[in-house]
């Protein structure tokens, strides 16, 4: 390609030119702009800003928007997930539809449970997903209210208090927030 | 189920058009240099900028001079990039202590990240520090997204001009781009976002003790401040691996909603501008019904296909999908991601079911015009628009024109080199790794399967998109180098060409108004309609019949 500007030395002035303009922008926006978030956030918003975590007698147990691992029988059982809700390094199966892990372990599942939901046996796409759906708190209810001695109109109510919203009642679907439900059913 | 869903969709366009009009008219008085309401705050910050970049904001260049700007500025910015991975162990703001990113990955970083494609072959928590995340990634997402809208204003300039050889200032257009539109925002966008639970901070992972008794280490990091141009840019690299899936990026419905809005709203108001800058807004909307068209039939077909469920299974398939997106707003994410060149993903696109897949990828594969990446999106469309009016001309028998401008073989030689150069890389790439073990040992599933995770991969590159069929282990030397060959190829085989289109046209008289083809009315909106997907068609339908169709034919014979 010919080049357009005249001569070697306006060539080297474009480029230091970029150079410059480069890193300036750089600073500009790599570093002043996230820091002044940062501040605003920490200031304003501290909470949300540092994960939304939930503390117990000094200790940190989660985070209310990061699902953990519950698989045992007293507790509402989360989702599946592909990297064992490994917070530091999320991620989702990957498996097609018609992939044969996958079949086996929605079959295999189905044998030892009569109804079930698509949330229960398939993994989220995080890994991390905090919620399952409405039905599928429903399904294990009796379960949980079996093990616990509660009434399960008792859990029933929890389960709704620990529901989170959907979006102005179209967007996005509501979901029940495990880990914060089962806090509550332990804090009993 | 469908009523709701239509209820959604609707709502949710006639809110796109709501915000896309006056950003369109206000970018239009941007780069034309008019005062706008925000002006009395950030004129004095422009004029400062210049002073210290040493640039003349009054005088333009042709047509050569801008394009050599625009690719060493790009150039700088793979150079730093590549070396800011290299040496970020030896950085600060790095707790987690993160190795230096391998050669191979960081030279595919950067030139994804500079590409506007923002591919990733790494997850992002377990690999880059909060340093390289800031300077790297989120300054990149501002300059790369400030790039396409550069080229889109100049190639609309391209039409307005008459009888000039200069298309505009580099270096002006960039900066505007930037501190008119990006940032302000950018700054609006990420405090939003915190404030429904995104995180900012400069923490070491958190440490929690579950309920039941395990560890569970959790990611932190400077992350609001990133998504908000990630999305706006229509970037789509995520902080963490499960990119917008992950809570920390997507915790609600409600950023769902807005980021979805966020990454269609510049792209779907370019065309908006390109009306009032050729002083014709019916022109606009005609551009802008075009891209809806396209991204309602490819919207319903995808809907339709993920509400069908998985027949083998008998359930809804929520297989990489998040409880508080559902299958409506996953796919609706999915549809939107690609047809602009975001790329961010909420729900994993190699767990759709295969025509869901198919028109994802349809929308990479036809170069992403449907309201497409900031700036290079409407470009692409015009392009479209050229070679549409091209084959009417031939029709009609008439010297083909377009806007006012005549079309001579020099453009139309430009306008098809920019549709088909990435097609060939992403087929010839497509077959060299369906034909290798190199390319064939990174696959997740068999069958047609993989076929669609590789020529996914390979779309996304050279569709400049960069959401991915995730099962595919893309972190290999073989697959970093021909996608990052990809990525450069999309990326400047669309931009080269469409500047150099801008010069030529600039420099022709303009044709009298009597004499023109309507460009504006159904006939023409129906044409260019045609044209996208005729094109599309005829390039991709042979290798999409033996991925996804195959495999939606097989999922429904299933046990038969």
């Amino acid at each position: 390609m010919c080049l357009p500007l005249q001569g070697k030395e306006n060539f080297m002035k474009e480029i230091i030119k970029s150079i410059k303009i480069y890193l300036i922008f750089t600073v500009l926006l790599g570093l002043v702009y996230p820091l002044i978030i940062a501040a605003i956030a920490q200031i304003t918003m501290p909470y949300q800003a540092n994960g939304s975590l939930i503390i117990k007698d000094g200790r940190v147990i989660g985070s209310e928007l990061i699902g953990q691992k519950f698989d045992k029988p007293e507790y509402f059982n989360s989702r599946p997930s592909a990297v064992n809700y490994n917070a530091a390094g999320s991620g989702a199966s990957n498996y097609g539809p018609m992939n044969e892990k996958l079949i086996e372990q929605v079959n295999s599942y189905k044998k030892n449970n009569k109804k079930i939901t698509a949330d229960m046996v398939m993994a989220s796409a995080s890994g991390l997903d905090p919620h399952i759906s409405i039905e599928n708190a429903m399904l294990q209810l009796p379960r949980v209210a079996r093990q616990r001695n509660l009434p399960e109109s008792k859990v029933k109510e929890l389960v709704n208090e620990n529901t989170d919203p959907d979006f102005v009642g179209i967007w996005g679907k509501a979901g029940v927030n495990v880990l914060k439900l089962n806090l509550t059913l332990d804090s009993l | 189920m469908y009523n709701s869903a239509l209820l959604q969709v609707v709502l949710f366009i006639i809110i796109l058009i709501i915000l896309a009009l006056p950003l369109g008219e206000y970018m239009a008085k941007v780069f034309t240099g008019q005062q706008v309401w925000l002006s009395f705050l950030i004129r004095p910050v422009e004029k400062f900028l210049y002073r210290i970049f040493g640039v003349d904001e009054t005088k333009e260049t042709d047509w050569k001079s801008y394009t050599f700007s625009l690719i060493v500025f790009n150039a700088v910015g793979i150079v730093v990039l590549f070396i800011l991975q290299l040496i970020q162990h030896i950085l600060p703001l790095n707790p987690q202590g993160l190795s230096s990113v391998r050669w191979d990955t960081a030279l595919n970083t950067a030139v994804s990240f500079v590409a506007n494609t923002n591919w990733q072959a790494y997850g992002g928590e377990s690999t880059m520090s909060y340093l390289t995340q800031m300077l790297g990634m989120t300054a990149q997402n501002f300059v790369s997204s400030a790039v396409g809208i550069a080229v889109a204003v100049t190639f609309i300039r391209g039409f307005v001009r008459k009888s000039v050889k200069e298309i505009g200032n580099f270096w002006v257009d960039l900066t505007r781009s930037i501190i008119y539109l990006l940032l302000p925002l950018s700054i609006v966008f990420s405090l939003f976002l915190v404030s429904q639970g995104v995180i900012q901070n400069f923490n070491p992972y958190t440490k929690a003790q579950t309920i039941q008794g395990q560890e569970q280490v959790i990611a932190q990091g400077p992350v609001a401040s990133q998504e908000a141009i990630k999305i706006l840019g229509t970037n789509g690299g995520g902080f963490f691996n499960a990119n917008s899936s992950h809570p920390y990026e997507n915790p609600k419905p409600i950023t769902d909603y807005f980021e979805i809005l966020g990454f269609l709203v510049i792209s779907a108001a370019l065309p908006f501008t390109f009306g009032a800058m050729l002083n014709n807004r019916k022109q606009g909307w005609a551009i802008f019904i075009s891209m809806l068209t396209l991204y309602l039939i490819g919207l319903s077909v995808a809907l339709w296909s993920e509400y069908h469920g998985n027949p083998i299974l008998g359930l809804d398939n929520m297989e990489g999908k998040e409880v508080r997106f559902g299958i409506l707003n996953s796919v609706v994410f999915g549809h939107s991601t690609t047809s602009t060149s975001c790329g961010a993903v909420n729900a994993m696109h190699d767990s759709f079911m295969p025509l869901t897949a198919m028109i994802l990828m349809f929308n990479m594969m036809i170069g992403e015009v449907v309201f497409g990446g900031v700036g290079v999106g409407l470009v692409g469309m015009l392009i479209y628009a050229i070679l549409t009016m091209f084959l009417i001309g031939l029709m009609i028998g008439r010297t083909p024109e377009i806007f006012g401008k005549k079309l001579e073989p020099f453009e139309m030689i430009m306008a098809v080199l920019v549709l088909i150069l990435p097609s060939i890389i992403q087929l010839v790439f497509g077959a060299l790794a369906s034909s290798t073990t190199l390319g064939l040992s990174s696959l997740n599933n068999a069958g047609p399967h993989g076929l669609s995770e590789i020529l996914y991969a390979f779309a996304s590159g050279a569709g400049n998109n960069g959401s991915a069929f995730a099962g595919l282990n893309a972190n290999t030397p073989f697959y970093n180098l021909t996608l990052a060959v990809a990525m450069l190829v999309g990326r400047f085989a669309t931009i080269i060409p469409s500047l150099t289109i801008a010069g030529s046209l600039a420099q022709k008289k303009s044709t009298p108004e009597i004499s023109r083809f309507p460009t504006s009315g159904p006939l023409f909106i129906i044409s260019i309609v045609a044209v996208v997907v005729v094109v599309g068609a005829l390039t991709f339908f042979p290798v999409l019949v033996i991925g996804p169709i195959l495999e939606h034919l097989e999922i429904f014979t299933y046990g038969n």
